[in-house]
């Protein structure tokens, strides 16, 4: 039997002691995720280090008019808190359009980013996985992949990363905060995550025993900003696509957008092409489609996955089109009649 | 007790018409009641199965030396040291037997361990080794192993021709000729299979999680070549079974064996990823349906062939054209089935096996038929209506399809529906209606049941006992309002007893046949006690008074009727024209079924096998994956069930039915009518939306994704098997 070691540290310094000099263990967050794993025997860590109730739940303003999120915040308040929801409500949404009520109660925002990338082959330890086990192969290329991604794989992995919360955070710039035995730094969120190429067993840039402490949102963008994930089953289900963005739009013209999709990479996808065809163009749909074209024209669908790009294009398409406060055509005329 | 005959969504106004609440409510909602997992005898030991890891083949050979050394380690069984069993006639049972693999998934060997999770250790490091041999895992619609069958499930012919069907469909009026195509479907109830099994002084006893206790104690006796008077089979409590649990199932054969050979009871509850390799599935499916019918839309001729899969453990064939050869009028008729045995996993019962699938080809293949003709869907159905079976020629004792369709369409508001696919949208997101037929036969088995008149503190007590089951359908609580009203006394009074084999033997709860078989003996018990009482004068001995009751003479074996459920299912679905996204804003069935006991457990049986409907439509589904031989989707994430989210309005009503040549509870059946049909309504009102008709189940947003139009499309889109017939 799997035995393992439970810690929990009464402050993050002690936290990453524990943790350190033991590539065998884990740090344990809201465990929505990494018990999941445990149960089907994907991962075994040997010691898993409960930080959990670390108080690191706060959500602070910053003096340059962002906000600091804590590790620790919960999905349910970060999704809930009056600053997020006003000044930066793709991120309520995209929190919000993720899991299950309960699974949001639990989850911690850096668990969120942490969570493993997903594919049936992965979880399923009766089968080879380069993820799971380097080297031994990746059946979901040839497979069943049609919820994998089609953006940015490698031959030896194509999974996509399954959070929302990320895809909000990759367009609203944050930043992740990581303390680990060295210090402390900051990453990108739009580099925190990694793309799979040889390595597909690293889900992100994150060191040994380095901790997510917080996620910086620096101050929301000029324009409104809005989430949308398309998904087969309206209760709760992970994203086939999701998108969201911010754009501001002036007399007619695009000032600034950014835009950044889900579900289709192993990682969230911040959309820089279409995000510089955007900048300086009309606000029209031709023009969105356009650019979000010019974006997506990188896509290496699989066999059974290329449903996915005209998907996410029409998914940006129609939310750079709201948030440009253009009106929706009427879906009955708009064909066959 | 209720012809009130309605129920809508329910509010703390209102509790289901007044009806009784489950008698086990309180237990389950405190978590006192207990499932088979949750019984612990003393010295308990804990069983983890290790399913095979090749699609086919033979074991060579079971290292077993790295699991015993694990701590805890008690024993693994193989097919070189498991117990011998004898053949019942079901061979997904004869686990551990000998070295085949007939399939990805089938067990290989069993561990048994001082705890579960030592014994899941165990499991992880026997080493089997295997001959591999060539599998074959893909259903084709002309699999060169294709054959008839001489009976399908429930002993159905596999094919049937009235009539020249050729002739007249090629002198039709009217055609559709179109071919619908079904994915595996898994059960996946709430609680997975389990069994606590020990041994005393040449007795076996086991909590198991099934459907059925009698049969399941039936089939241990005939495996094991014992006495069934030395098997004692309790299921107080089941979480869901949904077909799967029908018939006994692997674990309590194999939690039986590991309790003989390590002496020490044990307890095994199958892990869900292993579930949809032993458990049984609803199987792939391509159904042909052509209509041919006159311009007033009556059918001459209609052909339903299906071409579906079977292992090569056991033949399951799933009779999906049966519905095809009672619904409707149709002087010419085909209806068969096609089967081959494929590598693959057993399928077995699943919630309306054979009408759940057929339904939804015939249904779809009428509203192609309205369209084809010009007519309305409701419209349709009604003209196609009969007063016989076309099968047999017998009349129906009762068939109230009719009042169904129209009390329907007047609650829904049918008739304010533009008929022109495409016509309504807000925003966005196109609208539509759909409708749908739904049926089910009334089936009935034989049952024994005891009634007992006791004194007690407070006067006299009833006490029913009879080895029903309640899966989670009210069962216990119907049984208890046929006593009471067969006896004449306040519900309060009534005990019952049930899921346990040292109770009288009665039938599985399966074929939507439990209340009327079990309720049928119980209510002839209770009227004996009654008459038993009468002749004492009213008043107890103190030894208290006992009845016994047994239906085999009184269920006939041939009826000069038939006997069927008929309904109807109303959808609305809103479709994004956007992302392909179909949502189902409105469901809604009436249905004739006879008498409905309990109002607050009949609606919830109806609205849940809706949303199973709804979810064999829109979301759930099995993928082979064809290089491993085995279903791709392993947990609750992958495999989408629906949950309430998925609808918002959700009603259930009923016409009141009085159906003389029944049985005394009045009752049809009401545990499967409400998936028939359904997936056929939420498509057809997914053609209506959009003008695609998407002829393969489920409907997920790729499938009608592109059919947006407008402006900024993307260029390069994909396509699916849909058909665009939009108006021009």
């Amino acid at each position: 039997m799997k035995e393992f070691a439970y810690a929990r540290p009464a402050d993050v310094d002690a936290a990453i002691a524990a943790l350190s000099g033991r590539p065998d263990g884990a740090f344990l967050g809201g465990g929505t995720n990494l018990v999941d794993l445990m149960k089907l025997g994907v991962t075994a860590p040997a010691l898993l280090v409960d930080v959990s109730r670390l108080p690191l739940t706060a959500i602070e303003e910053r003096p340059d008019g962002g906000l600091t999120i804590g590790a620790n915040v919960r999905n349910s308040d970060l999704a809930a808190h009056p600053a997020v929801r006003t000044r930066y409500p793709a991120l309520s949404q995209a929190v919000l359009a993720g899991a299950s009520g309960q699974i949001r109660n639990a989850a911690t925002t850096a668990g969120n980013l942490l969570q493993r990338t997903r594919c049936l082959y992965f979880q399923d330890v009766g089968k080879p996985c380069n993820k799971r086990l380097p080297g031994s192969g990746c059946p979901a290329r040839d497979g069943v992949h049609r919820d994998l991604a089609v953006l940015g794989h490698s031959p030896h992995c194509v999974a996509t990363h399954p959070s929302d919360m990320a895809v909000a955070l990759a367009a609203l710039d944050a930043v992740v905060h990581l303390r680990g035995p060295d210090g402390g730094r900051t990453v990108p969120l739009t580099g925190f995550h990694r793309l799979p190429g040889e390595e597909p067993h690293r889900d992100t840039v994150i060191g040994p025993a380095e901790l997510v402490t917080a996620v910086e949102l620096p101050p929301a963008p000029a324009g409104p900003s809005a989430f949308r994930k398309a998904r087969d089953r309206a209760s709760y289900a992970f994203a086939l696509a999701s998108v969201a963005a911010a754009l501001e739009v002036r007399d007619g013209v695009v000032r600034e957008a950014r835009l950044a999709f889900g579900g289709l990479a192993h990682k969230p996808w911040r959309a820089r092409v279409a995000e510089r065809a955007l900048r300086g163009a009309p606000a029209t749909e031709e023009e969105f489609a356009r650019a979000v074209g010019s974006e997506l024209a990188a896509a290496e669908p699989l066999r059974d996955n290329a449903f996915k790009v005209p998907l996410a294009h029409a998914l940006a398409v129609r939310v750079l089109a709201r948030l440009a406060g253009l009106p929706d055509h009427d879906a009955a005329t708009g064909a066959g009649r | 007790m209720n012809p009130a005959g309605t129920t809508g969504p329910l509010s703390a106004a209102d509790d289901g018409g007044g009806a009784p609440v489950r008698l086990e409510g309180l237990l389950k909602v405190t978590g006192a009641a207990r499932y088979a997992a949750e019984h612990t005898p003393p010295g308990t030991a804990y069983a983890w199965p290790v399913p095979a890891g090749v699609a086919r083949g033979r074991v060579v050979a079971v290292d077993t030396g790295r699991a015993m050394a694990e701590p805890g380690a008690l024993a693994v069984l193989t097919h070189e040291n498991a117990p011998r069993l004898k053949e019942t006639g079901d061979a997904t049972l004869l686990v551990l037997q000998d070295d085949r693999v007939p399939h990805r998934g089938w067990y290989v060997a069993l561990a048994v361990a001082r705890t579960p999770e030592a014994a899941r250790a165990m499991a992880g490091a026997v080493v089997v080794s295997y001959e591999p041999e060539g599998h074959d895992t893909v259903l084709t619609p002309d699999h060169p192993g294709l054959y008839v069958p001489d009976k399908v499930n429930a002993g159905f012919p596999g094919s049937r021709e009235r009539g020249d069907f050729d002739a007249a469909y090629a002198g039709a009026a009217v055609r559709v000729d179109a071919t619908y195509t079904l994915t595996g479907l898994h059960n996946h109830p709430m609680e997975p299979h389990a069994t606590t099994a020990r041994w005393e002084d040449g007795r076996l006893f086991a909590h198991d999680s099934s459907q059925g206790a009698t049969l399941v104690r039936e089939t241990l006796a005939g495996l094991f070549g014992m006495d069934k008077r030395l098997i004692t089979v309790v299921s107080e409590h089941v979480g869901g079974g949904f077909g799967c649990k029908g018939t006994p199932r692997p674990q309590v054969v194999l939690a039986a064996m590991a309790a003989r050979h390590t002496g020490l009871p044990v307890k095994l509850a199958l892990p869900r990823a292993q579930l949809a390799a032993v458990a049984g599935h609803r199987p792939p499916m391509f159904q042909r349906v052509r209509l041919g019918a006159g311009g007033d839309g009556v059918i001459s001729a209609l052909a339903h062939e299906v071409v579906t899969q079977t292992s090569t453990v056991r033949e399951f064939v799933e009779q999906a054209a049966v519905p095809s050869r009672v619904m409707y009028t149709s002087p010419h008729s085909r209806t068969v089935h096609r089967a081959v045995a494929l590598d693959v996993p057993s399928p077995s019962w699943m919630r309306a096996p054979g009408e759940a699938s057929g339904m939804y080809a015939l249904e779809c293949a009428m509203d192609e038929l309205a369209g084809a003709a010009g007519l309305d869907p409701v419209e349709l159905r009604i003209r196609n209506d009969t007063a016989t079976e076309p099968d047999s020629g017998k009349p129906y004792s009762s068939r109230h399809l009719v009042e169904c369709l129209r009390e329907g369409a007047r609650r829904f508001g049918w008739a304010a529906r533009d008929p022109r696919p495409r016509s309504r949208a807000e925003g966005r997101l196109l609208l539509g209606t759909g409708v749908a037929s739904a049926n089910y036969p009334v089936y009935l088995a034989p049952s024994r049941a005891q009634a007992r008149a006791e004194r007690a503190a407070d006067g006299v007590r009833f006490l029913v006992r009879t080895d029903a089951t309640d899966i989670g359908t009210g069962a216990r609580t119907v049984l208890a309002q046929i006593a009471a009203e067969a006896l004449g006394v306040p519900l309060e009074r009534i005990g019952v007893e049930i899921g346990n084999t040292g109770l009288p033997a009665a039938p599985v709860a399966g074929g939507s046949a439990g209340t009327a078989s079990w309720g049928w003996a119980v209510h002839k018990a209770c009227r004996a006690l009654g008459g038993l009482l009468a002749e004492h004068g009213g008043t107890v001995p103190p030894e208290g008074l006992a009845t016994t009751a047994d239906t085999a003479d009184d269920v006939p074996a041939e009826s000069r009727h038939v006997q069927a459920a008929f309904g109807a299912h109303f959808a609305e679905v809103a479709v994004d024209a956007d992302t392909g996204e179909a949502r189902v804003r409105r469901l809604l069935g009436v249905y004739a079924a006879g008498r409905i006991l309990n109002a607050r457990t009949a609606r919830s049986q109806f609205i849940g096998g809706m949303m199973m409907g709804l979810g064999m439509a829109l979301l759930e589904g099995s993928t082979m994956d064809p290089r491993f031989g085995d279903f791709a989707e392993r947990d609750l994430a992958s495999y989408h069930v629906p949950a309430c989210a998925d609808v918002r309005d959700v009603e259930a009503h009923w016409i009141a039915e009085e159906d003389p040549h029944l049985n005394p509870v009045g009752g049809k059946g009401i545990g499967e009518i409400g998936i028939v049909g359904t997936a056929a309504a939420i498509a057809n009102a997914v053609h209506h939306a959009t003008g695609v008709r998407v002829r393969d189940l489920p409907i997920t947003p790729d499938k009608l994704l592109g059919t947006a139009g407008g402006p900024g499309r993307w260029s390069g889109a994909a396509s699916g098997s849909t058909a665009h017939d939009l108006p021009t």
